[in-house]
């Protein structure tokens, strides 16, 4: 533990010349320059999903319409991650730069951070931080306006279809897909909507250039990251490392020394037990071999002392409470699977009734209408499979 | 026009009446009147020109809607992942020790009420707890009993 293997990366906090010089830097460059940069980056969504940034502002920039949107989620609500908030805290105007030069690049005049409720206590310095870059872009003659939209408690806005109906003024129910934000997101119209760190990353892209980001990372998963470490882990924090580490070199930097299992991606994400530290990486599907997981950056951390059936319990009440309720597979799905892990550990289902769940985390990764249900499949299955022991005795 | 109609024109007027001001007007009520009573958010249906009916399916699918009367000061405790692994239940108890109240209870005099809220993103610091938008982490059954203390003298 605390061996120092990984290599610390200090981009994302690292104090830069203000906006100013960034924007007039991609201000005497065409939208087509900027995109192949951002695209010869590498750069992927941060939030979790992986999608190729610059793909994303090319598609939207090429949607014919009058009115279009620029959204910075920072509805960061998955349990473990916390490295958003820090980016506001700390570096607001990295954030605000991305989002005006795809602002330029897509012909967006209007700006949107959807920030959680949780984070109220933000606002105020935002909006000052919101006022200054205001200031820059009228000095810049960029018509660039952002407002801060309040979240309220919703952990499936952060899923992107429904964090629009949010703003639309209702229920945060995801949305069919396709259509894609790229041609219709909020009020239907041609919206990029990006992650926090992701427009954090933009900034050191065009201000640095793309080969200083791709410079780091592995094949298919470039550039840095910001892990959110907490749990069993005597260094809990915000951490920025290389995309591509395996979960054992993570585990002897962080761990502390009796580690059992890593959490990656959340509630959401994968359950890493310990025989498989070694052969999984943390990275977007691609040339890695053996297990590479993706992930928004939450890395916790059990050790031995800790009971899996009770992490798995935590995690679906979360899903039950924050399930939207509009598809059946989702609603009653995650209802069913806390039932039915309760039912077994009470002995009045036999263990084989775990398979049975297993096949119903299934049926909702191919039927729930969005992530959330999707995902629940991640963490059920990880845990029930590798710590079956547990959920029985 | 009672003072509550009045209000409800004032915070419409200053959104905008059009469907995607909806959340905006009802966090300003919530903020002002500490609940969304069905008589506001009646008021809003009409000076926003939908149904009731709508207003109130948009506002409860929030958890920071509260629809029934909250206390001045609203704490929400953790009760995700790690803040459970480091001792949330302790806090939750030292909490109730020093409100004389169990989760989910206003104080009698209306100052407190204690909920338990879903992962707030200090997961780092655990456990943590929010009181109304203040975030209080790294708590301890001392820490608790100090900052209700601290919280009790306010007015």
């Amino acid at each position: 533990m605390g061996k120092n293997i990984l290599k610390r990366i200090d981009l994302i906090f690292k104090e830069e010349p203000d906006s100013k010089n960034v924007l007039k830097k991609t201000l005497s460059k065409s939208n087509d320059e900027l995109i192949n940069e951002l695209i010869a980056s590498g750069l992927k969504g941060r939030g979790g999903a992986g999608f190729p940034t610059g793909l994303k502002w090319k598609l939207t920039a090429e949607s014919k319409s009058t009115e279009k949107y620029v959204i910075c989620n920072a509805d960061e609500g998955e349990p473990g991650t916390f490295k958003d908030r820090e980016i506001l805290t700390q570096v607001p105007y990295k954030v605000l730069t991305g989002m005006a030069v795809c602002g330029r690049i897509i012909g967006a005049r209007k700006g949107f951070i959807y920030l959680r409720g949780e984070y109220k206590y933000l606002l105020k310095e935002l909006n000052a931080e919101i006022k200054k870059f205001h200031a820059i872009c009228d000095e810049l003659g960029l018509k660039f306006r952002v407002e801060v939209f309040m979240g309220f408690g919703a952990y499936i806005c952060g899923e992107e279809s429904a964090l629009f109906e949010s703003m639309e003024g209702k229920r945060g129910e995801p949305r069919n897909k396709p259509p894609y934000p790229s041609d219709f997101g909020y009020l239907g119209k041609p919206t990029v909507i990006n992650n926090v760190e992701t427009l954090a990353h933009t900034f050191t892209i065009f201000q640095h250039g793309a080969d200083k980001f791709r410079e780091l990372g592995v094949k298919d998963s470039h550039g840095s990251k910001l892990f959110s470490i907490s749990g069993d882990t005597p260094t809990p924090g915000i951490y920025e490392l290389e995309l591509g580490m395996t979960v054992e070199d993570f585990v002897n930097d962080f761990g502390d020394g009796d580690t059992k299992a890593v959490q990656v991606g959340g509630a959401s994400g994968f359950c890493v037990p310990r025989k498989k530290f070694r052969e999984t990486r943390i990275g977007y599907q691609g040339k890695l071999t053996g297990i590479s997981l993706p992930t928004g950056g939450s890395m916790m951390l059990f050790n031995s002392s800790r009971s899996m059936y009770n992490l798995l319990s935590n995690y679906l009440e979360f899903f039950t409470e924050e399930s939207c309720g509009q598809c059946t597979p989702c609603r009653v799905g995650t209802q069913q699977l806390i039932e039915g892990i309760r039912a077994v550990k009470r002995g009045e289902k036999p263990a084989s009734y775990l398979d049975k769940l297993l096949a119903l985390t299934e049926t909702m990764k191919a039927t729930a209408k969005c992530g959330l249900g999707q995902s629940v499949a991640n963490s059920f299955q990880s845990i029930v499979e590798n710590f079956r022991e547990e959920m029985i005795y | 026009m009672d003072a509550l109609q009045e209000k409800i024109k004032e915070v419409v007027a200053h959104h905008g009446r059009e469907r995607h001001n909806l959340l905006p007007v009802l966090q300003e009520v919530v903020e002002q009147e500490r609940y969304l009573s069905d008589y506001a958010m009646t008021l809003i249906a009409e000076e926003m020109g939908i149904s009731a009916a709508d207003v109130y399916g948009t506002a409860t699918f929030y958890s920071f809607m509260d629809t029934v009367p909250r206390g001045k000061y609203l704490i929400r405790v953790c009760k995700t992942i790690t803040c459970y692994m480091k001792g949330k239940n302790q806090i939750l108890m030292a909490l109730e020790e020093a409100l004389k109240i169990k989760l989910g209870e206003t104080t009698p005099d209306k100052k407190f009420t204690l909920m338990e809220t879903n992962c707030l993103g200090w997961c780092h610091k655990a456990p943590a707890m929010l009181i109304n938008d203040d975030v209080h982490t790294e708590l301890t059954v001392e820490k608790v009993h100090s900052i209700i203390k601290e919280y009790k003298e306010r007015p």
